[in-house]
């Protein structure tokens, strides 16, 4: 099988490897690099549990061919952590049971991230839409938004952690 | 497994193609059947070109193949567009799938396509060449047999305000695939309806114009009564499928229904 190699920073480290022809990020970060951060769902860009975000906007690293993130920044939910100290929407879907069986987590922490990074304040509308391609089965949504709109409220106060 | 070749231009890639090859864009479409394992390809083409760009000229908007959902949504040029890319998939989606593979995707999608089907624009295709998107449509995956290259961009000529309408239907909130979507595009001689072009998503194959209720409503007035005729011919031409979502019978039910709220509204929905 054919191998190609792929550069990329992935949590701000650089990483470079060989991928099989056709592979997905996902299998690749998995796999290749050892990120078991993004999950693997439906594999068919339903679920979301793999979102990972390429060059700051998110992706689903399922549909996401490997060679195409050459050169590309990509951030999982394992870079999320800043050594011992937790991203505060960690710390608020904790501390909100915002996750029960916590599959669809990464997936959450990386919209709501992607969402947060350009829109410091939104709205409860906006973190519903932001959300609306991740599917949850245990929460029923609705302690996920409001850890995500608490981190909001927390971020416009200066709280970091 | 599949083979993957990359190619420096467009017109690269799109002479790489064999019948056991599929291009690549944004991935949401193809990757999918690469993960299940599906045996109609063992060949993948992609390109390095950028083919993400934006442009306007003599009212005519030129929107290339690669654009994606997130593009049309953040272009000052494709801001009447942006209702409709809204509507498609959430934004992991909408950051990966591109216009181009819109017009390929496979009911209950191609919302995209079928604004652009209303819209009446033309697909560019590698070497230049044009074609009209109805057309294109009705033989998009026949590229072979119908001799004609990858796509290019897109373009349209840019609707007078408020003469564009779209709507999109669907059971899952905020965002979920089409039981039907409607595109229409109307343009306004004082209260009549002078020239009319409407296109159902989901409510066939691919989208469809609905030409019965476009002739019902040239002359009409844009009241409950004007448009009482173009509602009755709603799904005329139409061959809407059974799907998890909706049943065929329950698609032409509901066309005319949404179709009203949509002729009736002031404003794109």
């Amino acid at each position: 099988m054919a191998k190609t190699p792929v550069q990329f920073t992935l949590n701000g480290a650089e990483t470079a490897l060989f991928v099989d022809s056709g592979a997905n990020l996902l299998d690749v970060l998995r796999r290749g690099v050892g990120d078991l951060s993004p999950k693997i769902g439906c594999a068919q860009g339903g679920c979301g549990a793999c979102t990972v975000l390429i060059d700051g906007a998110p992706h689903l690293s399922c549909l996401t061919l490997a060679e195409t993130v050459e050169g590309r920044t990509i951030e999982t939910t394992a870079g999320l952590a800043g050594g011992a100290e937790l991203h505060p929407l960690q710390t608020e879907f904790m501390e909100g049971f915002a996750a029960q069986c916590g599959y669809c987590t990464p997936g959450m922490l990386m919209a709501a991230k992607a969402l947060l990074d350009t829109n410091p304040r939104p709205n409860r509308a906006e973190v519903a839409e932001a959300i609306s391609g991740n599917i949850c089965r245990c929460t029923g949504y609705e302690p996920i938004i409001d850890a995500v709109l608490r981190v909001a409220d927390r971020m416009a106060r200066g709280v970091r952690a | 497994m599949v083979r993957v070749e990359t190619c420096n231009t467009l017109a690269e890639a799109s002479s790489a193609l064999s019948a056991r090859s599929r291009y690549i864009g944004g991935g949401t479409l193809l990757m999918r059947r690469v993960n299940y394992g599906y045996q109609g390809f063992d060949h993948i083409v992609r390109t390095r070109e950028d083919l993400t760009s934006i442009s306007e000229r003599d009212g005519r908007i030129r929107i290339g193949a690669g654009v994606t959902m997130a593009g049309i949504i953040s272009a000052r040029e494709t801001e009447f567009l942006a209702p409709v890319a809204r509507s498609v998939g959430g934004p992991a989606i909408r950051a990966m799938g591109t216009v181009g593979g819109n017009l390929f995707a496979p009911h209950p999608y191609g919302d995209f396509a079928t604004a652009l089907l209303a819209l009446e624009a033309r697909v560019e295709l590698v070497g230049g060449g044009e074609e009209d998107i109805e057309r294109f449509l009705a033989q998009r995956f026949e590229p072979h047999t119908a001799g004609r290259g990858l796509v290019a961009a897109v373009s349209v000529a840019r609707p007078q305000p408020g003469s564009f309408r779209y709507l999109k239907v669907t059971r899952v909130k905020p965002r979920g695939a089409s039981v039907l979507a409607i595109a229409a595009h109307l343009n306004l001689e004082g209260t009549r309806v002078s020239q009319a072009r409407l296109a159902f998503g989901a409510m066939g194959d691919r989208p469809l114009r609905a030409k019965a209720a476009e002739a019902a409503l040239r002359g009409a007035t844009l009241d409950a009564a004007g448009i009482a005729p173009a509602l009755a011919v709603a799904s005329d031409g139409l061959e809407p499928p059974d799907d998890a979502l909706a049943s065929a019978w329950y698609r032409r039910q509901v066309a005319p229904v949404h179709l009203r709220r949509l002729l009736l509204s002031e404003r794109q929905s």
